[in-house]
C-alpha cells in the first residue's frame, strides 16, 4: 500500500495540514493568554509564582497558573494589578482566601480546621508502625523457642517416621 | 474477641470517614463571605443608563442578590424558581449581572421575564470576584446590616427555596 506514491503524498500532505492546524491553534491560545502580562516578563514570573501556588476553583485540580478559565485569567489579572500597586505576595495570598476560602491555597495555613489534613497522614503512619511493632512483638512472645531435650527429640524423630512408614 | 476488636475498629473509623465522603460536595467550596459583611460595590443598573446602586442603599432590608448572565445555561434551569419568588413578594430579589453585554443580558430579560427589582451590570467581573462567585448562577442572602448569611451555588431549585433560603429570609426579617 505504502509503495502507491500517490497514496504516500496524499498522507503526508494530510499530516502536515493537520500539524499546521495545530501548531495554528496552539498558538492562537498562548498568544491570547499571555496578553495581558506580556509586556513584563518579570512582572509575569511573579505572577505565575503566586499563581501556581493557587486552586483554581472552577476546575479544582488545576492550579491558577495551568487553568484556561475565564475566571482564572480574571484572577491572574488581579493579582498582577495588585503586584504593580504595591501589593505583596502574601497580600495577594490573603485576599484570595478572603473571598474563596483556605480552599485555594495548595498550602493551607495551619488552623484547627486543618490540622487533620497536615498531621493525619503522619499520626496514620505512626499508628501503623506501634501496631506492627506490637503485633511482631506478641507473636514473638507467643511462641517461645523452645529447646528439647535428647529424649523429646529421639521421639520426634521416631513420631515423624512411624508417619511416613506405611505408604 | 480481643484479636478482632482492634481491626474493626480500624474498619469502623475507615467507614466513617467514607460515608462522610459521601456526603462531601467538593465541587461547593464553602464561602468564607458568610456572616460577614457583603463587599462594598457601585455599579451601573442594567437597561437604565446613568443610575447606579450601591450596597450602602440596600441597607435596613433583607435582599437576595442572584449571579446570572445571559450566556449562562444554568440559569435559564432556575429562571422559572427565580420567577416564582419574586412573584411571592416575599423578598426584594437584585440581579448582578456577571460578565455580559448588557444588550444580550436585556434581550434575555426580554424573552424569560424579568424578576429583579433592578440589575447591577458587572461587565468585567470585578464585583463577582469580590462576592467570591466562581460559578454562575450564585444567590446571596443578605440581612438588614448588610451581612452575607447563606450562599447557594449552582442553580436554585423550589426546594432549596422552599426548605433554606425563605425560612431563613423570614428569620431575618422578623
Amino acid at each position: 500500500m505504502a509503495e502507491d506514491p500517490t497514496w504516500g503524498h496524499g498522507w503526508r500532505t494530510a499530516c502536515c495540514l493537520v500539524a499546521l492546524t495545530l501548531c495554528g491553534l496552539c498558538n492562537g491560545v498562548r498568544a491570547r493568554e499571555a496578553q495581558p502580562l506580556v509586556a513584563d516578563p518579570e512582572m509575569q514570573a511573579r505572577v505565575m509564582a503566586i499563581a501556581a501556588e493557587l486552586r483554581c476553583l472552577v476546575c479544582q485540580n488545576e492550579t491558577l497558573a495551568a487553568s484556561q478559565s475565564a475566571l482564572a485569567l480574571d484572577l491572574r489579572k488581579q493579582i498582577e494589578q495588585q503586584l504593580t500597586r504595591g501589593a505583596s505576595a502574601q497580600q495577594v495570598r490573603d485576599y484570595m482566601v478572603e473571598r474563596y476560602g483556605q480552599f485555594v491555597l495548595y498550602r493551607p495555613a495551619l488552623h484547627a480546621s486543618t490540622v487533620l489534613l497536615w498531621f493525619g497522614p503522619f499520626a496514620l503512619l505512626a499508628g501503623v508502625l506501634v501496631g506492627g511493632w506490637r503485633m511482631l512483638r506478641r507473636s514473638a512472645q507467643a511462641a517461645p523457642e523452645v529447646a528439647l531435650s535428647d529424649a523429646e527429640h529421639e521421639r520426634a524423630r521416631r513420631l515423624l517416621r512411624a508417619a511416613a512408614g506405611p505408604r | 474477641m480481643k484479636r478482632t476488636t482492634l481491626p474493626l475498629l480500624v474498619f469502623g473509623v475507615l467507614v466513617a470517614f467514607m460515608a462522610a465522603g459521601l456526603t462531601l460536595r467538593p465541587t461547593e467550596v464553602p464561602s468564607p463571605l458568610v456572616g460577614k459583611a457583603a463587599p462594598p460595590f457601585t455599579l451601573p443598573l442594567l437597561g437604565a443608563p446613568g443610575r447606579t446602586l450601591s450596597a450602602s442603599d440596600l441597607r435596613g432590608k433583607v435582599w437576595l442578590l442572584n449571579v446570572w448572565a445571559s450566556w449562562c445555561v444554568a440559569c435559564r434551569l432556575e429562571h422559572p424558581t427565580v420567577l416564582d419568588a419574586a412573584k411571592s413578594g416575599a423578598v426584594p430579589i437584585y440581579g448582578l449581572n456577571y460578565k455580559d453585554k448588557p444588550a444580550d443580558a436585556l434581550r434575555w430579560l426580554g424573552r424569560f421575564g424579568d424578576p429583579y427589582v433592578a440589575s447591577l451590570s458587572d461587565v468585567d467581573g470585578l464585583v463577582g470576584i469580590d462576592f467570591g462567585v466562581y460559578g454562575v448562577p450564585e444567590t446571596f442572602v443578605i440581612d438588614k446590616a448588610g451581612v452575607v448569611r447563606h450562599k447557594v451555588i449552582g442553580p436554585l431549585t423550589p426546594e432549596t427555596l422552599r426548605d433554606t433560603v425563605m425560612p431563613l429570609v423570614r428569620r431575618l426579617d422578623g
